[in-house]
C-alpha cells in the first residue's frame, strides 16, 4: 500500500503537464458530438467535466452530472484499439524503377510517444489479448508493434458502471490490476475532490516523482476503495462464464442461432466496436499509371460474406452461421486459441448494435437451452 | 507497362433513362482523367465530346434503365459492340428513382404530366441493365462514387476482377470513426442494410443513411424495419425510405411493398 500517493486536481493537471514536457501527445476522453470519446487533448480543460453517459442494447446518450467528476462516464464509444490496430493503413508501397524493376517497400510507422489519459480496466485487458495476438504472437504486426512502443497509460479505475458493463463477469475489472504505468481513483465527496495514484511502472513512479503528490489519508484509500466497489455493485450485465464454453460448443447446431440471426442485421457494429477483435483485410490498388502500387490493410468482419470467401463461397453463408462464429469465437474457442477469453465485458457491442442484440443474453439463453440454466 | 498510344483500349460511356450524374463523376475525374487517358481511348462519349467513333468498344459504361422498347433494344446493340459492360448507378443497377412506376400505373401518370399523353411511349416499368443483357460488373450508387469508378476503371484496364465492398454502410463509418447516429442519436438510418462504398457521406453530416448504393449482401430489412418503427417512423415513411433510387431492388422493393400493406 506504500505505492498510493495521492495528488489533488493540481497535481493531475502537473501530470498532464509532464508528461507533454516529456514528449507525449495525450489521448484522452473528450465531449464531441454528443459522445464521450478518446481523442488528442492538451489538458484538464480538455476533459468530459461534469458528463456521463447512458448505456443500454442499442442506446448511447451523454448527459450532464450534478459533479465536476473527470472520469464519471463508462465505455467508449471507441475503444484504444483504433490507436494501435489502426482500420486503415497502407503497409506496402510497391515501386516500379527504370528498368521495369520492382522494389518493394514495407511502410512501417516511427515510434510516436503517446499517453493514454484514463484508460480503464477492461480497456488495459483488452490490450494484453491484442499485444498476445499481434505483438507477442510468431508472426507480429511490425505497424502495431510501433505503434504500441511508444504508449505510455495513465489508467482509471472505474468508480461506476454502464448499463450494458459487464467486466466483473470476465474478471477484466472495474479495477484495473496491471498493464498501466499510473493508475488513478477519482475520489469525489463533497468538497472532496482528488485522485489516490497506484505506481505501475518504474517510469509511472519516476513520473510520479516529478508532480506534486501527498501521503493518502486513511479516508482517502476507504472512498477510493469504496468507488470500485460501488462500480462493481452496479454493473448493468452478468454473464455466468462458469464452464460457458463446453456449454456454447455442445449447442453448435441450437436452433437458438436461427432465432438470433433473424435479429442480427450482419452489419459488423458488433466486431467494430469491440475492443479484442483484430480481423483484417488486405486490398492491393495500381495507380492508373501502372508505375506504383500499394498494398492496405483494413478492418474487416467475421459478419461480411467476402470475409471468408474462397473458391465455391463463402465458408460461413448464413447470418445464422456468422453469429455462431463470433460468439463462439469471442467465449469459447478463443480460449483454445489464445489462452483467455476474447471478451472483456466493455459492452460495446451491446450498445452499438443498431437493434440491441447482447452477447450476455444469447449467451445465457443458448447455454439454458441445453438444460443448464444461468446461475 | 499498360498499353499506350494506338494500342490504347477504347471506351464507351452510354445514358439510358438517368439524369446524367454518374457519367458527370467520370469527367469529375479531373486530377486523374489525363493519367486515365494515356491509358484509354474515349471513343464514345456524348456528355463529354461530339467526336464520337464507331464500334466495337473494349469497354463500355453504362448509365440509366431501360423505360422504353427503343431503348430495350439499344442495349442490345451497346452490349453487342462491347467486350466488357459496366453499368454505373443505381438507376442501371436498380431500376432508379424512375422504377417508382413500377409500383403505380404509368397511364395515371402520363396524364398527369403530359398534355398530349399519347404522343408519350414508355414502358410500364423501369428495369435495371442486367434485367437485358448480360453486365460483367455493376458500380452502385446515387450517384457512384469516384474512388470506386477510378478503381473500377483501372482493375478492367488491367483485366482484374474489381473486388468492391458488398458489405453493410456500418463498416465504413465504424473504420472512418463516424458515430453511429442510430445508436446515440436516435436517428432513421437504413445504413445496416446499405452497401457500403459512399464514404458514410449522410452520417458524417449527421444524418440517417438513405439506401444510395441500394442493398447490402446480407440486407436484414425486415429486423431493421421495427427498430425505424421505435424510431418514429410509421409505415408510411418506412414505405418511402425504402423506395427512393433503388425502389426495385429486389430487397428493398419486398420491405417497402410489405408497410405498404400495413
Amino acid at each position: 500500500m506504500e505505492s498510493l500517493q495521492r495528488i489533488d486536481l493540481v497535481g493531475f493537471g502537473s501530470l498532464l503537464a509532464q508528461l507533454q514536457a516529456e514528449g507525449y501527445t495525450l489521448i484522452g476522453p473528450r465531449l464531441e458530438a454528443g459522445t464521450i470519446d478518446y481523442g488528442a487533448i492538451e489538458g484538464p480543460d480538455d476533459l468530459p467535466i461534469g458528463w456521463r453517459d447512458e448505456q443500454s442494447p442499442g442506446r448511447y446518450r451523454t448527459l450532464p452530472r450534478n459533479d465536476r467528476a473527470h472520469f464519471g462516464f463508462n465505455a467508449t464509444p471507441a475503444s484504444f484499439k483504433t490507436r494501435l490496430h489502426r482500420s486503415e493503413e497502407t503497409v506496402l508501397e510497391v515501386q516500379r524503377g527504370e528498368q521495369g524493376e520492382l522494389r518493394f517497400v514495407p511502410v512501417i510507422p516511427a515510434v510516436k510517444k503517446q499517453a493514454w489519459i484514463g484508460a480503464r480496466s477492461c480497456e488495459l485487458a483488452a490490450l494484453a489479448i491484442q499485444d498476445r495476438v499481434l505483438k507477442d504472437s510468431a508472426d507480429p504486426d511490425p505497424r502495431y508493434a510501433a505503434r504500441r512502443e511508444g504508449v505510455f497509460i495513465v489508467a482509471v479505475h472505474c468508480g461506476q458502471a454502464g448499463g450494458t458493463c459487464f467486466c466483473t463477469s470476465m474478471n477484466a475489472g472495474p479495477k484495473a490490476e496491471g498493464g498501466f504505468d499510473l493508475a488513478l481513483t477519482e475520489i469525489l465527496d463533497g468538497p472532496e475532490h482528488h485522485f489516490v495514484v497506484e505506481t505501475g511502472s518504474d517510469a509511472g513512479a519516476a513520473l510520479l516523482e516529478r508532480i506534486p503528490h501527498s501521503q493518502p489519508t486513511a479516508a482517502d484509500l476507504r472512498r477510493a476503495a469504496d468507488a470500485i466497489e460501488h462500480a462493481r455493485a452496479t454493473m448493468g450485465r452478468h454473464l455466468d462464464t462458469d464452464g460457458l464454453k463446453t456449454a456454447l460448443y455442445a449447442q453448435a447446431q441450437h436452433p437458438g442461432w436461427e432465432e438470433v440471426a433473424d435479429r442480427c442485421l450482419a452489419c459488423g457494429n458488433c466486431t467494430a466496436a469491440c475492443p479484442t477483435c483484430f480481423c483484417s483485410s488486405y486490398e492491393d490498388q495500381v495507380e492508373l499509371d501502372g508505375a506504383n502500387a500499394r498494398r492496405t490493410r483494413h478492418w474487416d468482419s467475421c459478419f461480411n460474406a467476402d470475409f471468408t470467401h474462397l473458391a465455391g463461397g463463402p465458408v460461413r453463408a448464413s447470418t445464422p452461421a456468422r453469429y455462431r462464429q463470433w460468439l463462439t469465437h469471442k467465449l469459447a474457442s478463443w480460449h483454445d486459441q489464445f489462452g483467455t477469453s476474447g471478451c472483456v465485458g466493455c459492452g460495446r457491442c451491446i450498445t452499438w448494435c443498431p437493434v440491441g442484440i447482447d452477447i450476455t443474453a444469447e449467451a445465457s439463453r443458448i447455454r439454458q437451452a441445453n438444460g443448464e440454466p444461468p446461475k | 507497362m499498360p498499353p499506350t498510344g494506338t494500342e490504347r483500349p477504347r471506351l464507351a460511356v452510354w445514358k439510358f433513362a438517368s439524369c446524367d450524374g454518374c457519367q458527370l463523376t467520370l469527367l469529375d475525374c479531373e486530377d486523374e482523367l489525363l493519367a486515365l487517358t494515356d491509358r484509354v481511348e474515349i471513343a464514345y462519349f456524348p456528355e463529354a465530346s461530339s467526336r464520337m467513333l464507331d464500334g466495337p468498344y473494349d469497354l463500355s459504361l453504362v448509365e440509366g434503365s431501360i423505360t422504353t422498347a427503343e431503348e430495350a433494344e439499344r442495349i442490345q446493340d451497346v452490349r453487342r459492340q462491347s467486350k466488357q459492360l459496366i453499368t454505373i448507378g443505381a438507376c442501371a443497377s436498380a431500376g432508379g428513382i424512375q422504377a417508382l412506376r413500377n409500383f403505380a400505373d404509368i397511364e395515371s401518370f402520363k396524364r398527369t404530366v403530359y398534355a398530349q399523353p399519347d404522343t408519350i411511349e414508355s414502358l410500364a416499368t423501369s428495369t435495371p441493365i442486367a434485367s437485358q443483357v448480360p453486365v460483367d460488373f455493376e458500380l452502385r450508387g446515387c450517384p457512384i462514387n469516384k474512388s470506386q469508378l477510378l478503381y473500377v476503371l483501372n482493375q478492367a484496364l488491367f483485366g482484374q476482377r474489381p473486388t468492391l465492398p458488398t458489405h453493410s454502410l456500418c463498416g465504413e463509418c465504424k473504420r472512418a470513426g463516424v458515430t453511429c447516429v442510430m445508436v446515440a442519436g436516435g436517428t432513421p438510418c437504413l445504413g445496416p442494410v446499405t452497401q457500403a462504398g459512399c464514404g458514410a457521406l449522410c452520417p458524417r453530416h449527421n444524418r440517417g443513411c438513405y439506401g444510395c448504393f441500394g442493398p447490402s449482401e446480407t440486407a436484414n430489412t425486415q429486423a431493421l424495419s421495427p427498430h425505424l418503427e421505435r424510431l418514429g417512423m410509421d409505415p408510411p415513411a418506412l414505405v418511402r425510405i425504402y423506395r427512393t433510387f433503388n425502389a426495385a431492388a429486389p430487397q428493398f422493393q419486398a420491405e417497402s411493398q410489405a408497410h405498404e400493406r400495413d
